[in-house]
């Protein structure tokens, strides 16, 4: 994906820029030239510019106050009224603590996990064995986060769940789950681990599985442990296949509802008591969006939301450029 | 690689088995509770085996069928049509991109990759797709939302980059269209990259709840993910249901609620169950192409 990533021309250092101004007969020679390779692009290209860029263009009516007979140019400006809302609220601080929060901890800790079970995968004395294991572990990315809730709520309802009786059975007393927002912070983690963690490794195994064996056989020469391996050869040479990943899954979770952002709608069932903890953006975007007459204020939250999510992968990749160019994305 | 201890092996698959029954056991519990008697669920809770084994909520959903024999419709054909439009669209992009002798696949690719690190967000797209496109309340738009992944058009286009160019080259001087090489040729050789991408759209498809709830208000066009929540939310959803209604009165039972929508849920990940071994073979498979030859 590095490599290929079309790169932006300001960034090329050393080589010369290419200056061709575009000129419509040069555009109309080529178009005419490869007309059919143009007729493939255009269905998804089309889709792209209905469904992704004319909503960039409606980011206008973070700054309207909008009116649905009216539309979207009709409807009269407002300045900076809809943000002053939530800017003067609490919740910009909670949700976007919580959207950077989970975030970052959920990224983290899947990705380091993964790369363990990767290598320990290697390990288990059996191909047969770990395909088994890979099995099972994939089978949580296949369910949807309603089905998500389902089993969450079998796990953690107060009165039937499987976890306060078993507590019970213990000798402790039962927890009101759904009742105390702290608990949240740590079954969201965990809830986003088990539906990820097993897909990260089926991908980081692929990964491992692509390294040449002769620099293994070089440290075998020189009598490296499998700990020293892992360290100095498997891990560096993952290095740009976790960038990579890691930059996409930021930039996905800054997509409105549509990215893998699902448990948070549906876990806590959208219940206020636990807003502290589980409110991220999307959420409150979704929800101002269902509330009577908010539109303006989802889409200015909506905007923020885009540009913390812009901001936060340009930053990451200027940081990982920085350290290693050729793992960056652009 | 030197041999392992069988010390350390032992820990390494006891890790693995303990994660493993982490997957898993939430699921089987799921199973459980949807064959359990409703008076059993009430006095004794969930057990991961039923205390009191009843088929009853199994056998109640499918005496109201119409609903949730709606949703499958729903769900299945927009599954069906969506994977199928979605690897069509995608790979014939792909394709064209990954030829050297497209002048300007390097902007095009831009402008595809860069609607993953920006977007107009939720308002303006619900707005687009309500207030300009009409979509509201129609199966278009299930299908349509996830038509088209820049990423998956990413993951093709580098697959169809390693196709040699020989064979294409010597079909079109056998005097075949681009059209023809493509559907002819590139795509038999390319099966691995479309089992892949078509497996992860269907999954897509299949789980998709938000579009649903955002657009759909009509309840002939629920979905079964969006069914499941609207019976999670909404306890006497089925009661609704004129028929299931009318078999409740002639038997009056109690409604059963728990048993009723863990055997839903069940039914709506059973497909996805049964496909599995499938499924993950070409995953595994395709996430190989994905990762590593980027």
């Amino acid at each position: 994906m590095s490599s290929q990533l079309p790169t932006v021309p300001t960034t090329v250092k050393g080589k010369p820029k290419k200056t061709s101004a575009f000129s419509p007969m040069a555009f109309f020679k080529e178009i005419g030239k490869h007309w059919t390779f143009y007729t493939m692009i255009l269905p998804g290209l089309l889709f792209l510019i209905i469904f992704n860029y004319m909503p960039m263009f409606g980011v206008v009516i973070a700054f309207k106050d909008y009116n649905p007979i009216a539309g979207v140019w009709g409807s009269k400006w407002n300045g900076l009224q809809n943000f002053e809302f939530f800017f003067k609220s609490d919740a910009l601080w909670r949700v976007t603590f919580n959207t950077i929060f989970y975030n970052l901890l959920i990224m983290v800790l899947v990705t380091s996990i993964a790369i363990v079970f990767a290598i320990l995968l290697q390990e288990t004395g059996g191909r047969y064995r770990s395909g088994i294991y890979k099995s099972l572990m994939l089978l949580p990315f296949f369910l949807s986060w309603i089905v998500g809730d389902y089993i969450a709520y079998s796990l953690l309802n107060p009165d039937q769940g499987l976890l306060n009786q078993i507590r019970e059975f213990f000798g402790y007393s039962a927890i009101d789950w759904y009742g105390e927002p702290s608990h949240w912070r740590i079954i969201m983690p965990i809830a986003y681990l088990l539906k990820s963690v097993g897909y990260s490794s089926v991908v980081y195994v692929a990964a491992v599985t692509g390294i040449s064996s002769d620099y293994y056989e070089a440290a075998d020469i020189d009598g490296a442990s499998k700990l020293q391996k892992a360290r100095f050869i498997t891990i560096p040479l993952l290095m740009p296949v976790v960038i990579i990943l890691s930059l996409l899954s930021l930039g996905k979770i800054f997509n409105g509802g549509l990215g893998d952002w699902g448990a948070f709608f549906t876990l806590p069932r959208e219940s206020g008591i636990l807003f502290s903890t589980t409110d991220v953006i999307d959420t409150y975007v979704f929800r101002a969006l269902r509330g009577v007459s908010d539109i303006g204020m989802s889409s200015a939250v909506g905007l923020y939301q885009a540009v913390v999510g812009l901001i936060m992968v340009l930053a990451t990749n200027y940081l990982v450029k920085k350290y290693d160019p050729e793992s960056s994305l652009f | 690689m030197q041999s392992t201890g069988f010390a350390s092996k032992l820990v390494v698959n006891l890790i693995f088995i303990f994660y493993s029954l982490c997957c898993i056991l939430p699921v089987l519990l799921v199973l459980s509770i949807s064959f359990t008697d409703e008076n059993s669920i009430m006095a004794d809770g969930y057990h991961l085996i039923p205390k009191v084994f009843s088929t009853y909520g199994y056998e109640y959903i499918l005496s109201g069928t119409s609903t949730i024999l709606n949703a499958y419709k729903v769900t299945i054909f927009v599954t069906l049509a969506g994977a199928f439009s979605s690897l069509l669209v995608t790979s014939l992009i792909a394709y064209a991109l990954s030829r050297t002798e497209v002048k300007y696949r390097g902007q095009i690719s831009f402008l595809i990759f860069f609607t993953i690190l920006f977007n107009g967000g939720l308002a303006p797209y619900y707005i687009l797709v309500t207030r300009y496109l009409h979509l509201k309340d129609t199966l278009l738009i299930l299908i349509l939302t996830a038509l088209v992944s820049p990423v998956n058009i990413m993951i093709m286009r580098n697959f169809f980059k390693d196709v040699p160019s020989s064979i294409i080259e010597s079909a079109r001087i056998d005097g075949s269209g681009e059209f023809r090489t493509f559907f002819r040729i590139v795509l038999p050789v390319s099966t691995p990259v479309l089992a892949t991408i078509g497996l992860f759209s269907s999954v897509a498809y299949w789980n998709d709840w938000f579009t649903c709830s955002l657009f759909i208000e009509n309840t002939k066009l629920y979905n079964l993910q969006y069914l499941l929540q609207a019976l999670m939310s909404n306890l006497d959803y089925l009661s609704t249901n004129a028929a299931a209604s009318k078999s409740l009165e002639n038997a009056m039972v109690v409604l059963p609620g728990e048993s009723a929508r863990m055997a839903t849920c069940i039914l709506a990940i059973g497909p996805i169950i049964l496909l599995y071994p499938l499924l993950q073979k070409y995953f595994v498979k395709g996430l190989t192409l994905g990762a590593v030859k980027s």
